[in-house]
């Protein structure tokens, strides 16, 4: 009988099972959340110690055209403006989604409902064969074969927005293509059978029921797009010229956040001013990315279909 | 986004395991265990002579285990000041960073490198005045044709701010005056490669990294060759410095002796493309003044 009850009260196997899955689990959440922790702790201690041991003035942080850390101005002020690098972020961001949304929707169109068959398994590979690609041999690409170019066409060094778009349209053109064929792919079959029963053709039932039905998971592509564009460094460093000017027009050298992040971090000492101005890059490079990750949200929820 | 995260993230991890290392193995100098670790981490223009002669020494000295990574001059002679690392790699005198207090740190020189100005062939211009090349960089010479070249627009490539080679091409040549705003590009190889396929464009580089598709400026007629730096007659160069604690590490410290000794000086630093300190006729001191050895 005492067997039998010491038997019935163990935990059984498949309750150890559980057990020590469940603290595997554990484990691995509250060691990302440190981790995640950890990286807020210090990108927003040493970002703000710009302003706070070093007394810069916020505004004249973010709207300040100056970017020369090492140096005082003629007030006496640390030249650290670094509305040029936030100026030039959007615009590479921006002008690479304009360019790359229509190319993906096109592409995506043609792989979900205009040629599934014979386009499919075909784009799918090449799509995914570019986001295999790292980053340094775009950034090498662009070097050898974009800035020449742009030169070649518009004169100037080639160096400069219009190059760091181009490149970043290859670049964030699998991203927004992949995930707007998800929402394409999620539009229930119903609606096109649906309009194409009413009579409507091939091309109003695209544009007036599954494009729009797809609008909000299009929209959540095109900014996941974007959040990559912004944090992309490598590549934008080798083609765009890293000066830190306002960028005047698409085709002067300018900086983006991210190159001035990485040409600058190797140079400076740790707790000095030129360090810790390129640690608030970093923070307004979270913070946007907290801004992007929002809007995907704000998005998707906002736009769910109402059945 | 992602990638810019996780690399400031790299940073601010390794910084704080290695300053953790650091404090260990600072600790651990007084018990002076024989076979200790020692890195060297810092100047890019140092690194291949470093490693270089790390994988000979070890090979060598089977007790040795040596580490030796870039990152920048600030990097190393900040990672040495925490004592995160027992060396400290750079291109410019301690005294000429901001945040280092240079009188904590001992100064190994053990190497020299000149630099010169490169332009792209197209420019048609072989040789400039000093005054000129100080304008051209300062941004008040726009165009080839106002020192004998072609008409053509200049376009100047900076190094990024803070780099050793910058201010040594800025120490000797803008003598204080700010440079031009124009593009930066963070490594030698970068500059090389953009200055010989850009028309108009002028940089500056280490002699080691000058070939064959790009033109070397001379400076008042003096050509920029190892032997014209050994004597100053060719004034834009600078030591490779080691910076250890004022106490190094024994490891370290032999490491450092071994570089500096007349098999290295008069091997791997010529073959790597640096000049060799012993042949050095004269020497600079961090205010840049200059005297007979």
């Amino acid at each position: 009988m005492d067997q039998i009850k010491a038997k019935l009260m163990k935990p059984s196997r498949e309750t150890k099972q559980e057990t020590v899955g469940k603290i595997i689990s554990y484990t691995c959440i509250v060691a990302i959340m440190l981790l995640v922790l950890l990286v807020l702790y210090f990108i927003i201690s040493f970002g703000m110690s710009t302003f706070t041991t070093n007394h810069v003035n916020l505004w004249s942080f973010l709207s300040g055209t100056n970017w020369n850390p090492s140096q005082l101005d003629a007030h006496g002020n640390p030249e650290v403006g670094a509305l040029p690098m936030i100026v030039t972020s959007f615009a590479v961001t921006v002008l690479s989604a304009l360019v790359a949304t229509p190319f993906a929707i096109a592409v995506a169109l043609f792989m979900t409902i205009i040629a599934p068959k014979h386009g499919k398994g075909f784009l799918q590979s090449i799509i995914e064969l570019l986001v295999g690609i790292p980053s340094v041999v775009y950034g090498y690409i662009g070097l050898t074969l974009v800035v020449p170019f742009i030169r070649g066409i518009y004169g100037g060094t080639g160096f400069g927005i219009l190059s760091g778009t181009i490149v970043l349209f290859v670049m964030v053109l699998p991203t927004i293509t992949s995930m707007t064929v998800d929402s394409l792919k999620a539009v229930p079959r119903y609606y096109l059978e649906a309009s194409l029963a009413l009579g409507a053709t091939r091309w109003q039932t695209i544009y007036k029921v599954i494009l729009r039905a797809a609008t909000p998971g299009i929209l959540t592509a095109i900014i996941f797009g974007m959040a990559r564009a912004f944090g992309e460094a490598l590549a934008v460093q080798m083609v765009i010229g890293n000066a830190t000017l306002m960028p005047k027009s698409l085709l002067t050298p300018a900086a983006t956040l991210t190159s001035q992040l990485t040409t600058g971090i190797g140079n400076t000492v740790m707790g000095s001013l030129p360090n810790n101005a390129l640690w608030s890059l970093a923070l307004i490079l979270l913070l946007m990315s907290l801004v992007f990750n929002i809007a995907v949200k704000f998005v998707g929820s906002k736009g769910d279909l109402n059945k | 986004m992602k990638k810019a995260l996780s690399f400031v993230t790299i940073l601010g991890v390794s910084g704080v395991l290695l300053a953790g290392c650091g404090s260990n193995s600072g600790s651990g100098t007084g018990s002076s265990s024989s076979s200790s670790k020692v890195t060297a981490v810092g100047s890019t223009a140092l690194q291949p002579l470093v490693e270089q002669a790390a994988t000979d020494f070890q090979s060598a000295n089977s007790g040795a285990s040596i580490t030796v990574q870039g990152g920048g001059s600030g990097t190393g002679l900040s990672q040495v000041q925490q004592k995160a690392v027992q060396i400290g790699n750079s291109d410019i005198f301690a005294e000429k960073q901001a945040g280092i207090k240079a009188n904590e740190l001992k100064d190994h020189q053990v190497a020299v490198v000149g630099m010169a100005p490169v332009v792209n062939k197209d420019a048609g211009v072989k040789n400039v005045t000093m005054a000129q090349l100080k304008k051209i960089f300062t941004g008040k010479i726009t165009n080839w044709k106002q020192v004998g070249g072609k008409d053509e627009k200049i376009s100047v490539v900076n190094r990024a701010k803070g780099s050793g080679t910058r201010a040594t091409f800025e120490q000797a040549v803008l003598g204080g005056a700010s440079a031009v705003k124009a593009q930066e590009q963070d490594s030698n190889g970068t500059v090389q490669k953009i200055v010989q396929s850009t028309p108009g464009a002028v940089s500056y580089l280490a002699f080691s990294f000058l070939n064959s598709k790009l033109q070397p400026l001379s400076i008042d007629n003096v050509k920029p060759t190892d032997a014209n730096v050994e004597t100053n007659k060719w004034k834009i160069w600078s030591y490779e410095h080691m910076y250890t604690q004022a106490k190094p590490n024994k490891e370290a410290e032999k490491f450092i002796k071994y570089i500096q000794s007349s098999k290295v000086q008069d091997g791997l630093v010529k073959k790597l493309g640096y000049i060799s300190i012993s042949n050095m006729k004269v020497t600079k001191d961090a205010n840049n003044k200059v005297t007979n050895k």
